[in-house]
This record gives C-alpha cells, sequence and structure tokens, in this order.
C-alpha cells in the first residue's frame, strides 16, 4: 500500500479515531439521532480536520513550540466558524439542528489529536489526507450509529419513514431511549467489540489478572 | 530560519501573523455570508407563520405566499393597533427581551413562564376576496420541560376557532416532549375552540389520552411528556388570557381595534 493510501485509509477500521482512540466521543452521542444531521456533521468535521491540517503543516517550521497549541488552536477555531457561517448560509435547517455542536468541533479531540501528533511534524499533502482519512473514520461510526438510531429510534432514515409508527397508525413501537443521547453509548460499544473481533490485534491486554482463589483452610 | 525561534519577539510577530490572517478568512466570510443567513432566517420565520394557519402549498415559494399575509404591530396591553414601530425592521423575537418595552409578570400572572412580556408583538393577518379578516396569526411562546417553546396560533374569522398550531423553536426531549412537533399531534387543534360562550379561556390540553375528541376544547396531551403538555396548555391559557391576546381579539371582534 502506498503511503498516501495507508494515510487515508488507516484511520477508517485499523486505527479509528472513536473506537480504538476513543476521541471525539461527545459530539457522537449529541448530533447522532438522525441521518442527515449526523452526515452533515460528518462533513463539517472531515472538512475542518483536513484543512486544519492542511494549514498546520504548511506552517509547522514557523510555529514556535511555546505557542504551538495556541495557534493550532485558532487555526481551527476560524475554520470551524468559517464551517459554521457556511452551513447556515447554505443549509439552515439542519445549522438550527446541529446549533451549538458545530461549534464544538473545535473542543473534538480528533482535531486537535491529528494535528499535533501528525501535522506538525509530516508535509502538507500527507497531512491533508491524514485529516480526511480520520474525518472519514469519525463518519463511519457516527453513521452506524444514526443509522441504528434513527431507524429503531424514529422509524425512518433521511427523514424518510421505513418502519411506519404506531403513532401514525403503523405498526412500529418506537425505542425511545435510542433517541436519547446514552443509547449512542451502547451502540459505540457494540462498533468497538465488532470491530475488535475482526481486528483482533486492536484488543488491549488487561490491566490486571484475576488472582487465582487459594484455599487457605488446611493452614 | 536566522532567527531564534524561541525569542519573545519571534513568538509575538508569528501570533500576530496567524490572528491578522484568521481574523480576516472569518471576518470575510461573515460578511460575504450574512446577507444569504438574514434571509433564510425570515424564510423561515415566514414559513412557520404560513404553517400554523395551514397556508403552505407545495410548488409555491415562501415570499409568493407570505404576500397574502399582513403584518401588524399591535400593543398587548391595550389590544390595539399601533404605529409605535415601522413593522419592517420591527423584531418580535428582539422585542420580547428588551427591558425598556416589556413588563415584568407577578408570579400569579406568569403562568407561562416567561418573566416578561413585551408590550408591542407583530400579528398576522390574512384577508379574504373582500378585505374581511380569515385568519388571524398570533406569536406564542412559554416554558416547556427544558426550554421556552416559540410558535404560533392561528385562528379563524370568528377569532374563536382554531386553524393550527405550530413550534418553531424549542428543546424538548425528542421523541417525547419533541412530538409537539408530530403533524398527527397537530392535526388535533384545527376545529378546536378557544373561548366558551362566555368568554372565558376554555380550551385545555389534558394528560396523555385523557381527552374527549368530541369536547370542542380538550385537545389530547402527549403520553410521556407530561410537562411538556403542562407547557403547551399554560402558553395557550396565557397568550388567549387577559395578559396575553384577549383584549386585542374583543377589540378586533367590536371592530375598533
Amino acid at each position: 500500500m502506498s503511503e498516501t493510501r495507508k494515510v487515508l485509509l488507516n484511520p477508517i477500521f485499523k486505527n479509528n479515531p472513536i473506537a480504538l482512540q476513543i476521541l471525539g466521543i461527545c459530539s457522537a452521542l449529541a448530533v447522532t439521532t438522525s441521518m442527515n444531521v449526523t452526515l452533515v456533521m460528518c462533513i463539517a468535521l472531515t472538512s475542518v480536520t483536513a484543512f486544519s491540517n492542511l494549514f498546520i503543516s504548511m506552517i509547522r517550521n514557523y510555529i514556535p513550540g511555546n505557542i504551538r497549541i495556541i495557534v493550532q488552536m485558532t487555526i481551527i477555531a476560524s475554520l470551524v466558524i468559517v464551517v459554521d457561517q457556511i452551513l447556515k448560509a447554505y443549509a439552515f435547517d439542519i445549522s438550527k439542528q446541529l446549533s451549538v455542536f458545530v461549534g464544538l468541533i473545535i473542543t473534538n479531540c480528533i482535531v486537535m489529536g491529528r494535528a499535533e501528533a501528525y501535522a506538525m511534524s509530516n508535509p502538507p499533502i500527507p497531512s491533508f489526507m491524514d485529516g480526511v482519512g480520520n474525518g472519514l473514520g469519525y463518519s463511519v461510526v457516527l453513521l452506524f450509529v444514526a443509522v441504528i438510531r434513527e431507524l429503531l429510534g424514529a422509524g425512518k432514515l433521511f427523514g424518510i419513514e421505513i418502519l411506519p409508527l404506531v403513532n401514525d397508525g403503523g405498526w412500529y413501537i418506537p425505542n425511545g431511549l435510542l433517541l436519547l443521547p446514552p443509547s449512542a453509548f451502547f451502540i459505540i460499544a457494540g462498533f468497538i467489540w465488532l470491530l475488535r473481533t475482526f481486528q483482533k490485534e486492536q484488543v488491549e491486554e488487561p490491566e490486571y489478572k484475576i488472582a487465582k482463589n487459594i484455599n487457605k483452610e488446611a493452614m | 530560519m536566522a532567527k531564534n525561534k524561541d525569542s519573545i519577539s519571534y513568538i509575538f510577530t508569528v501570533a500576530f501573523a496567524v490572528c491578522l490572517v484568521c481574523a480576516i478568512i472569518v471576518s470575510t466570510a461573515a460578511v460575504v455570508l450574512r446577507p444569504i443567513q438574514v434571509k433564510n432566517k425570515e424564510q423561515d420565520f415566514k414559513r412557520n407563520i404560513l404553517a400554523a394557519a395551514g397556508l403552505m402549498e407545495e410548488g409555491k415559494t415562501v415570499e409568493e405566499l407570505f404576500e397574502q399575509v399582513e403584518t401588524r404591530l399591535i400593543n398587548i396591553e391595550t389590544g390595539e393597533f399601533s404605529d409605535e414601530y415601522d413593522v419592517e425592521s420591527f423584531d418580535p423575537v428582539k422585542a420580547a427581551s428588551d427591558p425598556t418595552i416589556t413588563q415584568t409578570l407577578g408570579t400569579s400572572d406568569d403562568i407561562a413562564s416567561i418573566k416578561r412580556r413585551e408590550t408591542y408583538t407583530e400579528v398576522y393577518l390574512v384577508r379574504g376576496g373582500e378585505g374581511d379578516l380569515q385568519t388571524l396569526i398570533l406569536p406564542i411562546r412559554g416554558y416547556g420541560l427544558w426550554s421556552t417553546l416559540w410558535g404560533f396560533i392561528a385562528l379563524e374569522e370568528d377569532l374563536n376557532t382554531v386553524v393550527g398550531l405550530g413550534f418553531y423553536s424549542h428543546a424538548e426531549t425528542p421523541g417525547l416532549g419533541g412530538e409537539v412537533d408530530n403533524p398527527k399531534w397537530k392535526s388535533q387543534w384545527p376545529g378546536k375552540k378557544v373561548y366558551d360562550e362566555s368568554g372565558d379561556v376554555e380550551i385545555t390540553v389534558t394528560k396523555g389520552g385523557q381527552a374527549d375528541p368530541q369536547d370542542p376544547y380538550e385537545i389530547d396531551g402527549l403520553s410521556g411528556a407530561t410537562l411538556t403538555t403542562n407547557g403547551v396548555d399554560n402558553l395557550v391559557k396565557f397568550w388567549m388570557g387577559d395578559m396575553g391576546f384577549r383584549p386585542f381579539i374583543q377589540n378586533l371582534k367590536a371592530g375598533d381595534a
């Protein structure tokens, strides 16, 4: 595999930012109740990660070590504001639903994690690819969660009715828990489990072992 | 790079340059996109007014449909039309929180938990072919479980029968209180009466599953969302009552608003 492809594709399953690095969980809980919103969020995050990586990498040799985090944050924050403004102009309904979560991309650990870990020490093009790849890794998990939550929680996909709800005269009683944030925890955990079943090397060493039960009665 | 990357002057230069470039990009984006954003907001607002009055039609733009709607400023206090502000530039949402033109509500009056009520607001009138009032659309708001629900209620020409109700902004629990947006739930509202014979506010949102569909004053609440239901009940009662639009509605009925 060429270097670029590796950088682009590895984060999707092999080194997924959510599933393996457990980063960016917060927005994964909040914006996955419907596919439309999730998709826009994924696009927004992927573009912010990609471009922040690109710009940070372009000026990486000029950033003084003392203030590198601040410089990264400034660039990321500016990009997020621009994305937010674009959404408000061209996807108004969805930006209303995303509300604060677009702004919160700034604090998404994936963006800064990639800037610090990759873009600071690699040339611009691979950095951009790394950003796209990690954005896609994030997107895969979010879309997976959103499909389950919207389908079983609201009987819809992309707002189109799939399972007719009892409330609207159908037969499907929606699972209300799936529309609340905690359900995303279960689904993400399920995703991680699934992933680690097939990618055994992702399974972590247990941090401790349960000691053997020794019967001391005889002493 | 000849310069020492850790010298204070270098750090300041880089920080300044980064800030300057970022500031230019951000402000350009904000300025360039602002007109589109303002238009979106206005359209969204108008769409909700039209939706509450059941005037939305496929294939027509919001602007076209909104032409039949007349926007008027009223003084809630006196219940009369007012020319205090220009309707074009008046922002009813801003006016609702401006301390100079709102009044603080006492605990007993404030059943919708909105704390202050504006003195001036916009109402929307739809006139029929001969210029007589067909639909009156009134802005309403009140606290549910998590959030203030902002919406509109539309009344027929008798100023008593509900045409429709809709909320354009709220943050109630999705799937529970959020069902105030469910078209099926909203379909209960048209045809219900607000006032009884003696003119008292009689319309009530009951607990989920307890309303009699034949009763012209009862609307079935949302099961599993008692607090949101209570909130909707309170806000409708408030805005239809004496502190809300009742003086205006009575004036309008008498023909001297």
